[in-house]
């Protein structure tokens, strides 16, 4: 008995984070921005008006305790102030690198307009029963530019047991406006977010890429505020991943979840009711869109606001289109 | 002349640690402790009078000893720790009495300290990740201590609105961990197995309680005004925390939760309604604002937790953490009134 046990043994799940004796901050294992550790390293920076100051290796001003000013910071793990884990990312990387180079070939055109540094809000249609756009959108640039991505998503997720661990520490957030210009304005983040909402996943096969309402133009608003360009993405190959023919209102009602499909993959038994069908997946880079406003005014104007969504709503719809006129094959592309 | 401090639940833990506090400080004169409870800690010059939440005792009392300053800690928000009825007696009743006595026209009251809680701001699966002192609640509030702490700051306002002269602070603490403080956090943090809701692993965030004390004496020195969330820096996830506790976590189901809580509460585990939605949605809350003012926090949230860890594995080895300092009433009469005492030195 005793010889079995180990004196580790009550700490089995999470991994000590290593800690840069000379700053004691943790290595991280892939370059990432020096994303503020507290709201106030944020807050200071918004005062000063220039959000650079709160990515920087600014010194422990007011307001701001620096390394060093407080007591015994041994963390266990690497979960960040959103939830997202960078170790748990990588994990899944290793699972999803061949989903994405394989199974769905993902093609990104005008990668290079994906900022390398720099906040930026990425808005992009959203389909599929169970939409593998986000995880391929995430897994496409945390690769290529080893920056991490955000998405703000609809609180259904954070009623679900363990769904709400797992989509929190893989980057999701909570869609709160507040959340959103934290992660834009103070810490100058990627951020993706589905401005159709569980809308746009929820939809008939028969009305695939045709964009739903674009909610009400808060992802303008936030971006605004913000002060970050809007990156639109178009998307095809997501509605065929996992087409839904039915749905079941009476269900959904009952679990509590936005839509409950009857998808084509559930011909397949149950393992269809989880892996999607190899669509091919195209996903072109629009324009950046500049909003010319001055970013953290406390309202903007309406028409404005929606004008500007409804014109980005209409460019992913046009350049939906255009690909799908160039699309030989749903498989092949 | 120097301060005249009325300290309101002299014998609750805050009470008690924020009379040794300002007892320390030579620029205050008086202190006087209000509770209905006798003291349970050391104090050298603090008068202690047993009263209760009624108006006619607080207006006398604020008369008959011309108070400036107010230090409000008599605010309950344990609900486990009492019945629904005491704890509205106490929070509400005893906040309205107390600022109706701090304004009638004799009082001299110009320093107004509120302890309260980040309880105010609920915690659901709405919520954003920070909240603001501005943002407000993401849903109605459910539980008896939340709406209780919510009605507080309301008559607060109203005193403070009614009172432009007076400077009124009200402090928004955290989940405090400490060495010392015994709240239903730290109980289910001290069981073999930590209690956690299945499926759910949310970020919380908590405060050291010297960082309490010091928070309220900060506030009095500088004449602060307005309301402050007071709390660690960053966020740790709730498995983080009981690991770092060296204790592994024992999952209850995540419907029928009443039921689990009712059946844990038999066997001497008292997770109340307030603790058990921190376990699933937990709270974060942005302490910009406090630091802003120059505060500065000796511990994070991980160092908050590192030292109540350390002091669970005292009490491990040892069997009690901090030998329990034990109120006699005769000494301490005699340490606060005879003269053979000499004052003002520790």
């Amino acid at each position: 008995m005793a010889a079995h046990g180990s004196p580790g043994r009550k700490r089995p799940k999470l991994v000590a984070v290593p800690v840069d004796p000379a700053t004691g901050e943790k290595a991280p294992r892939r370059p990432r921005p020096p994303a503020a550790a507290t709201p106030a390293d944020g807050a200071a920076g918004a005062d000063a008006g220039a959000a650079e100051a709160a990515i920087g290796d600014e010194p422990a001003g007011p307001g701001v305790s620096g390394p060093g000013a407080s007591i015994g910071d041994e963390r266990l793990s690497d979960v960040d102030e959103w939830g997202r884990s960078q170790q748990l990312r990588d994990l899944l990387a290793r699972f999803f690198d061949p989903v994405y180079d394989r199974w769905l070939r993902v093609e990104w055109e005008g990668f290079e307009k994906i900022p390398t540094e720099g906040g930026a809000l990425m808005v992009a249609n959203h389909a599929g029963a169970i939409p593998v756009d986000a995880p391929s959108i995430m897994h496409g640039i945390e690769r290529e530019l080893g920056r991490p991505v955000y998405g703000l998503a609809d609180e259904v997720f954070k009623k679900m047991p363990v769904v709400n661990v797992a989509w929190s520490r893989l980057g999701g957030v909570q869609a709160h406006p507040d959340n959103a210009y934290r992660l834009l304005r103070e810490q100058q983040q990627l951020v993706m977010v589905f401005p159709e909402g569980s809308k746009g996943p929820g939809k008939l096969y028969s009305e695939r890429y045709r964009l739903r309402r674009f909610g009400r133009g808060g992802f303008v608003q936030i971006a605004m505020r913000a002060g970050v360009p809007i990156i639109p993405l178009a998307i095809i190959g997501n509605e065929e991943t996992m087409p839904i023919v039915a749905k079941v209102p009476a269900l959904a009602k009952a679990l509590g979840v936005p839509y409950a499909p009857i998808t084509a993959n559930m011909l397949f038994g149950p393992i269809g009711m989880w892996v999607p069908f190899p669509a091919k997946m195209r996903i072109r880079v629009l324009d950046p869109v500049r909003l010319d406003v001055l970013p953290d005014q406390p309202r903007y104007s309406r028409s404005r606001i929606m004008d500007t969504s409804e014109a980005i709503r209409h460019a992913i719809q046009e350049e939906l289109y255009d690909m799908l006129r160039r699309r030989r094959s749903v498989w092949t592309g | 002349m120097g301060r005249r401090v009325l300290v309101t639940g002299l014998g609750s833990f805050w009470g008690g640690r924020a009379a040794q506090a300002l007892e320390r400080d030579p620029s205050v004169d008086v202190i006087i402790g209000l509770d209905t409870t006798e003291p349970t800690v050391e104090l050298e010059r603090t008068e202690y009078v047993r009263c209760d939440e009624s108006y006619s005792i607080l207006s006398r009392i604020v008369r008959a000893t011309q108070v400036d300053t107010i230090v409000h800690t008599f605010l309950i928000v344990d609900s486990s720790a009492v019945s629904s009825a005491q704890m509205h007696e106490t929070n509400v009743i005893g906040t309205m009495n107390l600022f109706a006595a701090a304004s009638q026209p004799e009082s001299r009251v110009r320093n107004v300290v509120v302890k309260s809680s980040t309880l105010v701001y609920g915690s659901t699966h709405a919520d954003p990740t920070w909240f603001t002192e501005e943002t407000r609640r993401t849903a109605l509030p459910r539980h008896r201590v939340e709406r209780s702490l919510i009605e507080v700051e309301g008559y607060v306002r109203d005193y403070a609105a009614d009172n432009p002269d007076v400077s009124v602070s009200v402090l928004r603490f955290s989940n405090v961990l400490g060495e010392q403080i015994v709240t239903p956090t730290t109980r289910a943090l001290g069981l073999p197995v930590v209690p956690c809701v299945f499926g759910f692993d949310p970020r919380l965030q908590f405060v050291h309680e010297s960082d309490v004390v010091r928070a309220v004496m900060f506030v009095l020195d500088h004449d602060l005004d307005g309301t402050y969330n007071v709390a660690g820096d960053g966020l740790l996830p709730w498995s983080e925390v009981a690991a770092l506790c060296d204790k592994r976590l024992f999952p209850l189901p995540p419907l029928g939760q009443g039921v689990a809580a009712a059946l844990l509460d038999r066997v001497g585990v008292d997770l109340p309604p307030e603790l058990l939605d921190l376990l699933r949605y937990g709270r974060g809350v942005d302490n910009s604002r406090f630091k802003r003012t120059g505060f500065r926090y000796k511990y994070t949230t991980a160092g908050a937790v590192d030292a109540f860890a350390r002091s669970l594995r005292l009490e491990r080895a040892i069997g009690s953490a901090d030998p329990e300092y034990r109120y006699e009433r005769d000494v301490e009469t005699f340490f606060r009134h005879s003269s053979a005492v000499v004052r003002g030195r520790r």
